[in-house]
This record gives structure tokens, C-alpha cells and sequence, in this order.
């Protein structure tokens, strides 16, 4: 009873790390980057819930603020895109690091500055409440975020891989010039990329906030926690990345009860480089041989 | 405009290309040693922090830069330098046989992970290094023996040929030692990039595939970068254990490795200038703020005292700036400025265009 509790909980945690790696996946997909900045765009996400959701705020109900907090975040993406990674357009894929962990400063600078740095955490018409199966407890928080992420991810896998845009947005990463020449406005496509990475990030931060705290500086941790989680399941893989944060989300938990103390925080990196050092494409590795 | 004319093979090798050259490094390296005698004490210090951080950047610009591998865990590295150093002083070593072990500790460590680790490419490797620089944090709480668990250990004070040298007692002679490890360290890295080895790591950096058809070894010259790469790293860590005096899990956070390696990208990627610039604007750029801040506060109402990790946030503004506009760094815009006086008035706009390159990859699915 007790290791299932333990792993409900770690399932639950999992899920949020996998919806901020979906957000990386979904940028790698369209531009084989890696966005340093999505771990700062769920914290932005988060606060954007509590100010459209808590009292005292713009106090809107759940679901309400849920969208607007996802149209703002979307169309923060959609303008970055637009008016500042544009810029780096035909760079190898370097200068986006570089950026992104720039523009993950520049995020973290902002909210402090509007927010404060006190943790800060969400109304919800569930806090608090408990489902009983059994002997087992579920808080409601751990089953919402569980059904919301499965529907995500399923939307996010049926829009890839049956929708127009979706597959317009697999052939703009999978060769630029051959994107263009087929017609594809490769440019425009990015954009979208960047403003759905951004609702995905905002759903993932209002889960989040709904969970536990929220400070400006924990994008930055949750963010490394993700990328483990993108890169066990292989970057550019969205069932990979679900399935690589619950790994890391299960892990974390049983390592910090059996393990001494100290090795529990570790025990993600270590799966993860284990992953990669066994298969350095991830899990579910998309490159089946390089050709030259 | 000055034509080189070339006489020999090894005019194009060379580390100086003419005595006008050796002159313009010769002004600057005596400039570098009469400024603690010209300069304020304070001043001393921040020049001992740009040595130390140039240091600590060359060691990544000869892996990001000249093997283009690139690494956001070099804090860890500087950790393993500074933690063996000061064990080994602790255990009765003396400075100078500790500073070396330490390197070479590092540069072991490093060449045990390199070849699990370069096994991996681009992102790849960059988020396994992150990995590696969260992992290091706590295992500096672990290994107590060594690192003093929580609290840290003290770094003891350099005895050199009967001198004491301290960081607060005797600040020049601190300057005068980073100063010393940091050009010496620079003309072995000024040979390396001349020899053989370290052509084999342009060829590496620019393409993998060409560089093994002309007989490279991919897999060892990587290693042999990460190798050295460490080794500088954890020599430039140590100098830094004696320069914060007291170091603990949290004197090596993954913000530091963030930093080194933005670091490397302001100087200019590719050119061993680059790790130099960047270290000044990293060493005097929160510097250059407060004075600005002071000045605001002084003159208008607005108090800038109240948003605080502001020189942080300047600091990826310029980087974004910079990312954008001057993707080869400082160094890049002192090329141009150079090019543009020597080639006055026939310089052109389009000279230092890249190519640009487009998206392919071999993901199927």
C-alpha cells in the first residue's frame, strides 16, 4: 500500500516533468533545438494562472483562467518567435542555446521583478479534496494533472501525425529547403511551433502551481529535471517524453525512501546518463543510422 | 595597409607573425605586470578575478571553441580542481606539486567521463553535462572526507619559495601567481592549436566526417580536448578555491557553468581572445551596473535598488544582442574594427557574411 502511494504520487510528479518535456519535443520536432527557456515559460505559466485564477487577483473561474493563461502564454511564444529567434534563423543550432538560456535570465528577471520572489501558490476549486479507492488515497490535484496530461499528450500525438500542420511541421525539421520548395512557409510554421510549446507550458504551470509553490527561480531546476525526462525518452519523441517523466517522476520518490540521503536528487541524472550512455538516442530513438 | 610576405613553411604556424606582433603582446604583457604598481588595490583584485575566469574559459573555449563539443558542466570540473587542491594542501602537500596534482586529477576525471559522454553530440552533450554539474553539487555534500560536507573546507594559506601569499594579506603577490599560471597556460594552448593535436581538433569541430577521411581519430582526439579541457578547468578552479578562500557544494552551482560557457560565446567562439574578453565583461560588467545604478539613483526618482539579479539580466541582453546580431563575440566586432582600419577605405559590408546553413536531420519518424 505504501509503494503504491508512493508511486501515484511519483506518477503525478512525472506527469507535470512529462508536459514541460512535451514542450521540448515539440521544439526539437519543429526545429531540432533544444528551448533552455521552457522550464522559465512553465514558471511564467504558473504565475499568469495565479494572477488570472486566485482571489484578490482577476479572480476568474478554474477552466477560464486555465485558457487566457494559455492564449497569453501562446502569444508570448508566438512574438518570440516572430521578433527575436527569427533573428537566428539559418544559425546552426548552437546559437539557440545560447539564446534561450538568455531569454530564460531575461523570463526569470521579469517575473521576479512583477511578482517578487515570495512562493506564491493556486486556488483550485479541487485543493484539498481526496479520492478513496480502497485503503489508497488520491488527491484530486494528482488525478486531474494525471487525465489532463494523457489527453494532452494524445491531442499533441493525433496532431502530429494525422493533421496538415502537424505534418508541415515535421517536414520543416526534417529538411528546411525541401520544407520550402514543397511550398511549406517554414517560417510561419516555427512560429506556431513556438506559440503551442507556449500553451503547453502554460497548462504545465498552472498544473503545477496547483500542486505546490512557485518562485521565479523554479523554472531553472524543474526545466533540468525535464530535459532528463525529454532526453530518457529521446528528444523528438512525444510518447517518449511522457514515458521519460514518469520514469523520472517514479524514480525520484522509491530513490529518496531506499537510498541514503544525497543519492535521492541524483538519481535522475544517473538514469538519465545511464540512459544515454546505453542509448545515446533515448529510449525511443528516432535516428535509426546516420548517413554521411 | 601591411602585406605579410611569407618565406617559409613556417610563417603560417608561427605563434607571432612578425616583430611588430611580438611587440603588441610584449606591451601587454608588461602592461598586465605594472598594474598592481599603477593601479588601486581594489582594482588588483578584480584583475586577479579576470585572470582566473580568462583561465577558466580557456579550458572551455578548447572544447566549445576549437573541438565545438559543447559543455554546460565545466563547474564541476572547476569543483574536482578546487576540492583536490585543497585536500591535498590539507594533507601536507606544498602549493605548487598540489596545483599540478590537481590538474591532472581533474584531467583524469575528465577522461574517464569523455568517453562515455562524447559518445553523445550537440544537445545531447550539452544537457549530459548539465547533468553532470547538478550531480557534482550534491556529491560535494557526499564525499565529506574530502569536501567538508555542508560547511565546506578553508583553503590554507600558499607558501612559495618562503613567501606567504594570501589573497587579502598580499594581494599583488596573488595577482602576480594567477597571472603567471595564466600565461603560461596560454602559450601551451597557443602551441597545442599549432601542433598536430590541435589541428586534428579544428578538423574535428568542423566536420567530423572529413576529419576522419583525412586520417583523424575521432573518438581519441575528442577525449584528448575533453582531457586538457579539464585540466585547465580544474587548474583555474584551485586558483578560484584560493581566491573565495572558503569553498562548499554551493561554490561551483550550475549558474556558474551557465556562465563560463556564455562567457566564451561574448569573447567570440573559435579565437583564444574570446575566453580574455569574456572574462572582462563577466568580471566587470556587475561592476559597471551598480556604478550606473548609482547614478540613476542619485539623479532621478526611480529606485533600481529594488529589482534585484539586475547585472544578471543585462548580462543575457547582451548575450541575446550579441547571439543575434554578432554571432563570433566581441572578437568577431574587433575583427571587423581591425579590418575596417586596415583596409580603409576599401572595406565592404558583406566581407564577413556567413553562409547560412538550413535544417536536416535523419530522424525518420
Amino acid at each position: 500500500m505504501d509503494v503504491l502511494q508512493l508511486l501515484i504520487s511519483g506518477i503525478a510528479n512525472g506527469c507535470i516533468y512529462g508536459l514541460l518535456a512535451l514542450g521540448f519535443v515539440l521544439i526539437y520536432k519543429a526545429s531540432e533545438a533544444v528551448n533552455f527557456a521552457q522550464g522559465d515559460m512553465l514558471m511564467l505559466g504558473a504565475f499568469l494562472g495565479i494572477t488570472f485564477i486566485n482571489t484578490g487577483y482577476a479572480d476568474l473561474p478554474f477552466l477560464m483562467g486555465l485558457v487566457c493563461a494559455a492564449l497569453v502564454l501562446g502569444a508570448f511564444g508566438y512574438l518570440l518567435e516572430r521578433f527575436v529567434l527569427r533573428g537566428i534563423f539559418g544559425q546552426p543550432q548552437f546559437a539557440m542555446v545560447i539564446l534561450t538560456i538568455a531569454l530564460g535570465f531575461l523570463i526569470r528577471f521579469f517575473a521576479g521583478t512583477v511578482w517578487g520572489h515570495n512562493p506564491m501558490s493556486l486556488e483550485t476549486p479541487f485543493t484539498g479534496q481526496v479520492l478513496r479507492f480502497g485503503g489508497l488515497l488520491i488527491p484530486m490535484v494528482d488525478a486531474v494533472i494525471i487525465g489532463a496530461t494523457v489527453l494532452l499528450t494524445t491531442v499533441l500525438y493525433f496532431f502530429f501525425a494525422r493533421t496538415r500542420l502537424g505534418v508541415a511541421m515535421q517536414a520543416s525539421s526534417q529538411n528546411q529547403m525541401a520544407a520550402y520548395y514543397m511550398g511549406i512557409p517554414v517560417k510561419r510554421v516555427n512560429a506556431i511551433v513556438w506559440a503551442l510549446a507556449g500553451v503547453v507550458a502554460a497548462i504545465a504551470g498552472v498544473l503545477f502551481a496547483a500542486k505546490g509553490a512557485v518562485e521565479p527561480s523554479v523554472g531553472l531546476l524543474f526545466g533540468i529535471k525535464a530535459f532528463a525526462a525529454a532526453v530518457i525518452g529521446g528528444l523528438g519523441s512525444l510518447p517518449g517524453a511522457l514515458v521519460g517523466g514518469l520514469l523520472v517522476g517514479i524514480v525520484e520518490p522509491f530513490a529518496g525512501r531506499y537510498l541514503p540521503s544525497g543519492f535521492g536528487q541524483v538519481a535522475p541524472y544517473v538514469l538519465m546518463l545511464a540512459v544515454l550512455i546505453l542509448r545515446p538516442g533515448g529510449l525511443f530513438a528516432q535516428v535509426s543510422q546516420k548517413k554521411v | 595597409m601591411r602585406v605579410q610576405f611569407k618565406s617559409s613553411y613556417d610563417d603560417d604556424i608561427n605563434l607571432f607573425q612578425d616583430n611588430r606582433h611580438r611587440i603588441q603582446y610584449g606591451i601587454l604583457i608588461l602592461l598586465a605586470i605594472a598594474a598592481p604598481f599603477v593601479l588601486p588595490e581594489y582594482f588588483v583584485g578584480e584583475l586577479t578575478q579576470i585572470a582566473i575566469w580568462s583561465l577558466a574559459g580557456l579550458g572551455l573555449m578548447l572544447l566549445v571553441g576549437h573541438t565545438g563539443q559543447v559543455s554546460l558542466g565545466h563547474a564541476a570540473f572547476m569543483a574536482i580542481g578546487a576540492f583536490a587542491n585543497i585536500a591535498l594542501m590539507a594533507r601536507g602537500w606544498p602549493f605548487i606539486p598540489a596545483l599540478i596534482a590537481s590538474a591532472v586529477i581533474t584531467g583524469v576525471a575528465g577522461a574517464v567521463l569523455a568517453r562515455p559522454l562524447l559518445r553523445m553530440t550537440g544537445i545531447y552533450l550539452a544537457i549530459a553535462t548539465l547533468a553532470l554539474s547538478v550531480i557534482i553539487e550534491d556529491i560535494a555534500i557526499i564525499a565529506e572526507p574530502v569536501t567538508g560536507g555542508v560547511s565546506g573546507v578553508l583553503a590554507p594559506i600558499i607558501e612559495l619559495f618562503g613567501y606567504e601569499i594570501d589573497r587579502y594579506g598580499t594581494p599583488t603577490a596573488f595577482y602576480y601567481l594567477c597571472l603567471g599560471v595564466l600565461l603560461l597556460v596560454t602559450l601551451m594552448y597557443a602551441n597545442l592549436l599549432r601542433s598536430p593535436s590541435g589541428r586534428a581538433f579544428l578538423a574535428v569541430r568542423d566536420s567530423e566526417v572529413s576529419a576522419r577521411a583525412l586520417g583523424v581519430n575521432v573518438a581519441n582526439t575528442k577525449t584528448l580536448a575533453f582531457t586538457l579541457s579539464c585540466a585547465i578547468t580544474g587548474l583555474a578552479g584551485a586558483l578560484y578555491a584560493h581566491m573565495v578562500q572558503v569553498v562548499n557544494y554551493e561554490s561551483f552551482l550550475i549558474l556558474i557553468s551557465i556562465t563560463l560557457l556564455l562567457q566564451v560565446v561574448i569573447g567570440g567562439l573559435g579565437a583564444m581572445h574570446g575566453a580574455f574578453l569574456g572574462a572582462i565583461v563577466v568580471v566587470l560588467l556587475p561592476q559597471v551596473i551598480a556604478t550606473l545604478r548609482d547614478l540613476v539613483n542619485a539623479h532621478t526618482p526611480i529606485a533600481l535598488g529594488n529589482y534585484p539579479g539586475m547585472d544578471m539580466a543585462a548580462f543575457a541582453l547582451i548575450i541575446l544582442v550579441m547571439v543575434i546580431y554578432e554571432p563570433r563575440g566581441l572578437y568577431g566586432v574587433w575583427l571587423k574594427v581591425r579590418t575596417w582600419f586596415q583596409l580603409f577605405p576599401l572595406y565592404r559590408k558583406g566581407m564577413f557574411r556567413r553562409s547560412r546553413t538550413y535544417l536536416k536531420t535523419e530522424r525518420m519518424r
